[in-house]
């Protein structure tokens, strides 16, 4: 009994540090801006431009990606092919290269020189300092979330209930839409909640892309650099406030919907 | 109705080899066998959802072996119901109406006209989440039922309910039989085929060992496997010695009625066709062994006797008999029976 309670000590103890790394900063951010500080922040308009870009290009990013990437989850999930294996670790790959270096990946793929930039071109479009490029960079970077968990949703959803609705008549499309993505549907919002909040945090891609206009993580930094830490804290503290708040929203909607 | 034309199939580490049968219009017909037959995949074969390595499945005359699935108009039902857990009763049993040229009204009709019929029309708005075995089994069947097939296929129906469900989901089954439906129920229970079959299909490892009538099967069953599954107790290795002889376990000899030719095989007969007697009598049973009683056992039907004569016999008598013979373990009995009791199966070359 007594090596089990001190064990059940270290464990309380390690979490509790693991606990405290994440919180103290935080804490301490928010403890470092007055209240009269951080309403004159949220009344910047500079501050609120910033933070509006950075939710709508993240929304963007997530959405329009979510209906590609959806589609290929559930082919990951339900079909074996040659080369699955391979398909799979190169959606992965976002993950593990540094983001600026994938910033450079998309600069290079998305530039006025490139065959993608052309035809931007061609139909009127900017992609460079523009938010659409904003929104490349960040679906790069955070779309292996969507499409992991959506795949694991998918693959959650039982094939005979999917058989069962092909032998009563439907279609594959009406299986699909019917049985397979209302079953895994929890899966993909928790997915799109994180590719969401992935995207609105980027910095290392969207800086390469597009330092203007400024997303918040940006503007964050240029504030650090050129006015220092006390005139970055309200604007990070509001960034965190406003990305907790529709972190926390998604996730009531994602219970609800369960 | 349904003829399956030497279908076979090979996976990795089984394979389903030259099954045939038929089933005829508004038959019930029972495929039995134990778990890993392929009792299942033959269902799934039906249903259009393994294609067969080789072979052929006909419907009304018609080849659907190529066909799609949506379109066999055969219904299966899965051991696990499969119902949508994200639909409620009503919305699952309305699936595949949803498909066809029916307009809601009905569409409503027909999901309440199921439900009457399967004794569910006070569950249609339920989500089926928060329902019993017994009454997802019949939400299976109705959400089948709905799509008017012209065969419906029963994945071990019964095997996951208690005894009272599976007393009624028999009589249900009979009755929907009974109104013309044409069933083929896939199960490893001997006693559900003899309960609902019209006609039964043994299936082991892969290959039909028999198919008839319960008669047929059960009384004159072709193989051991089938002996076993039908709960013959008494079945020995034997050597044809002689003329209406045969050496058991090489140990007891017996008499029998076989005439053929085969020299080496397996010997049964039932336990319901051996005489237990305190003292020998003299009768037309041609066999007749002295033994002690090993062990008595009560089952469904009758009591077991089990007795040692040199190799062991089971004999099925009733609770009365053995209070009258005042039968009891260690007692010196007498087990008789006659040689045209005992089959003899040549062994498989």
């Amino acid at each position: 009994m007594k090596q089990t309670g001190a064990f059940h000590l270290i464990i309380l103890l390690l979490s509790g540090l693991v606990l405290l790394f994440i919180l103290a900063p935080i804490t301490g951010l928010f403890l470092s801006s007055s209240v009269p500080q951080l309403i004159e922040t949220t009344q910047d308009t500079e501050v609120q431009g910033s933070i509006w870009l950075t939710l709508s290009t993240a929304f963007f990013a997530t959405f329009f990606f979510g209906l590609l990437v959806v589609p290929l989850a559930f082919l990951l999930a339900r079909k074996n092919f040659p080369g699955k294996k391979i398909v799979m670790g190169i959606m992965d790959l976002p993950v593990v290269i540094p983001h600026t270096a994938a910033g450079i990946a998309i600069l290079g793929f998305i530039s006025r020189d490139s065959t993608v930039g052309k035809f931007a071109d061609y139909l009127g479009l900017e992609l460079i300092g523009n938010p659409i490029g904003i929104s490349l960079a960040m679906a790069f970077v955070s779309v292996p979330f969507l499409l992991n968990a959506a795949r694991d949703g998918f693959s959650a959803v039982p094939v005979r209930l999917e058989k069962a609705a092909l032998n009563l008549g439907a279609s594959p499309a009406r299986v699909f839409f019917t049985i397979s993505l209302p079953l895994a549907w929890r899966s993909i919002l928790s997915g799109a909640i994180m590719m969401f909040a992935r995207g609105m945090s980027e910095f290392g891609a969207v800086v390469i892309i597009a330092y203007h206009p400024m997303v918040a993580p940006i503007m964050i930094y240029e504030r650090l650099g050129a006015f220092g830490l006390k005139y970055a804290q309200p604007v990070s503290v509001i960034f965190i406030l406003v990305s907790l708040l529709f972190f926390i929203l998604l996730r009531v909607v994602a219970v609800r919907k369960n | 109705m349904l003829e399956l034309k030497n279908i076979s199939l090979d996976f990795k580490e089984f394979s389903l080899k030259d099954i045939s049968f038929t089933v005829e219009q508004g038959e019930y017909f029972v495929l039995l066998g134990k778990s890993g037959a392929g009792k299942s995949l033959i269902l799934e074969i039906i249903a259009g959802m393994l294609k067969p390595g080789s072979g052929k499945v006909i419907l009304s005359d018609k080849d659907i072996t190529e066909e799609r699935i949506q379109k066999r108009q055969v219904a299966i039902v899965f051991q696990d119901y499969a119902v949508f857990p994200h639909l409620s009763v009503k919305e699952n049993i309305c699936y595949p109406l949803k498909g066809n040229k029916m307009n809601k009204a009905e569409r409503v009709k027909r999901v309440m006209e199921l439900g009457e019929r399967l004794g569910i029309h006070h569950l249609l708005d339920r989500k089926t989440t928060t329902l019993s075995g017994g009454e997802l089994q019949r939400v299976a069947l109705a959400r089948a039922l709905a799509m008017d097939p012209k065969c419906i296929l029963l994945d071990e129906p019964l095997s996951a309910l208690d005894v009272q469900l599976q007393h009624d989901l028999r009589t249900m089954l009979r009755k929907l039989n009974k109104e013309g439906l044409t069933i083929i129920h896939v199960t490893h229970d001997y006693e559900e085929a003899v309960s609902l079959a019209d006609r039964v299909g043994i299936i082991d490892s892969g290959t039909i060992e028999q198919i008839g009538t319960l008669k047929e099967v059960f009384h004159s069953p072709k193989s051991l496997y089938i002996a076993n599954l039908t709960g013959i107790k008494n079945f020995y290795n034997a050597e044809i010695t002689g003329v209406g002889r045969a050496l058991l376990e090489q140990k007891k000899k017996i008499s029998l009625t076989y005439h053929g030719d085969e020299k080496s095989g397996s010997v049964l007969f039932r336990a319901e066709d051996v005489v237990i007697s305190c003292e020998p009598i003299i009768s037309s049973f041609a066999n007749s062994f002295k033994g002690t009683i090993l062990h008595i056992s009560p089952t469904v039907n009758g009591i077991e006797i089990l007795v040692d004569t040199g190799i062991r016999l089971t004999s099925l008598i009733t609770e009365q008999s053995v209070k009258k013979l005042e039968l009891k373990e260690g007692k010196v009995v007498y087990v008789n029976f006659k040689a045209s009791a005992v089959r003899f199966i040549a062994s498989r070359k």
